[in-house]
């Protein structure tokens, strides 16, 4: 298993400016974890979800506003509550 | 048709891994999952490669779906237990395929290739070898696909279900959210579309609601069962799910998938589209 990456995904090739980005990476005891990330709309409705990568990163292209991220993973659910910009990226470390 | 006959649990398929007659498959949004690994001798099906017609957007025809399982080393008498990643999205998806082609016995793995995952049961990296067999599919069963100008016609008068999240349907997003949002399409929804996501059908992780749930659920948001109903989300996977919900598990067969969905809809020229909630 390689180590966990700080921070998202590479955000190569992708037009920053006009997405609104909410990435960043799932780990347990600084390792990467194998699971899911799930990301709510302020009404706690299921919008999209990803796996997390071999290095724990996941990245998702919400719009403008506040959401929930959901990291499930074998054994443990954690949320986290984020506010999302256009044109930047919104990076979270989620600790399982 | 009960419940256990279209949707089985993992201990169920945990039981069978080693049955030629029980054929497990793989169907990913992430075409490449299946690569890192998967359900030992479980093969795959890629929805975009063997699914799809490589030229004209349609998917494949009657031909197309008898070479492919018989490549796969499928036979007609066989049970196909279908699992992917996304909830089962396009495990759904080729469900509604392999019953368009009028396969026999075919089912869903509950939870998918998630719940799998999280209750760690193993997966492998090799892959199994099937002989050929000679596959005789049924001509499609346009008893369950809706086209566009059956979405038109019914606007206003039968069920429409939007099954995408509240933001494309109110038309704050054009796709998922983690795929990114440029899209040629109008943003919005067929009018008098009822916004019912497909995760409303499902628990956190992936298995199915209870079928009283389930019942309640579109009962509670007006939706007339008895009246025909159109699922269609975006390219018609996440529709395929709600689909295989009202017609297989609540045995409503009245009801069909649009699998041209909002990236057809949302670029026809002239077609009414509503925007918000």
């Amino acid at each position: 298993m390689c180590g966990a990456k700080a921070g998202g995904p590479d955000l190569a090739g992708v037009d920053v400016a006009n997405e609104t980005i909410i990435q960043g990476s799932v780990t347990r005891n600084e390792e990467p974890v194998n699971g899911y990330v799930r990301l709510l709309d302020e009404n706690g409705e299921f919008t999209a979800e990803v796996p997390t990568s071999a290095t724990g990163q996941f990245r998702f292209f919400a719009r403008p506003g506040k959401w929930t991220l959901r990291a499930l993973v074998p054994g443990a659910t954690v949320d986290r509550q984020v506010v999302a910009t256009q044109g930047e990226f919104t990076e979270v470390a989620i600790a399982v | 048709m009960s419940r256990s006959d279209v949707l089985v649990d993992a201990d169920w398929v945990q039981a069978r891994l080693d049955d030629p007659k029980v054929v497990i498959v793989e169907v990913d949004e992430d075409t490449a999952a299946y690569d890192k690994n998967h359900i030992r001798n479980a093969v795959r099906i890629d929805w975009k490669k063997d699914l799809q017609d490589p030229v004209r957007r349609d998917f494949i025809d009657q031909a197309g779906f008898e070479a492919l399982l018989s490549a796969k080393g499928i036979a007609n008498d066989d049970t196909v237990v279908l699992y992917g990643g996304n909830n089962n999205w396009f495990a759904s998806y080729a469900y509604w395929y392999f019953k368009l082609y009028g396969h026999g016995d075919v089912r869903l793995l509950d939870g998918g290739r998630k719940k799998w995952e999280l209750d760690s049961r193993e997966l492998v990296v090799e892959q199994p070898q099937r002989a050929a067999t000679q596959y005789t599919a049924q001509p499609a069963d346009s008893s369950i696909r809706a086209f566009r100008d059956d979405v038109i016609d019914a606007i206003g008068t039968l069920n429409l279900v939007d099954v995408r999240s509240p933001d494309e349907f109110s038309g704050k997003l054009l796709a998922p959210a983690h795929l990114p949002q440029e899209q040629s399409q109008r943003p919005g929804h067929v009018p008098s579309a009822k916004n019912i996501p497909w995760a409303k059908n499902a628990n956190d992780d992936g298995t199915f609601k209870s079928d009283d749930e389930l019942k309640a659920l579109y009962e509670a948001e007006g939706v007339d069962l008895a009246t025909d109903t159109i699922a269609y989300c975006r390219i018609g996977e996440r529709s395929a799910l709600t689909w295989f919900v009202l017609h297989e598990l609540l045995d409503q067969q009245n009801v069909k998938n649009y699998d041209g969905s909002w990236t057809e809809y949302g670029s026809l020229v002239g077609v009414p589209i509503e925007l918000g909630n």
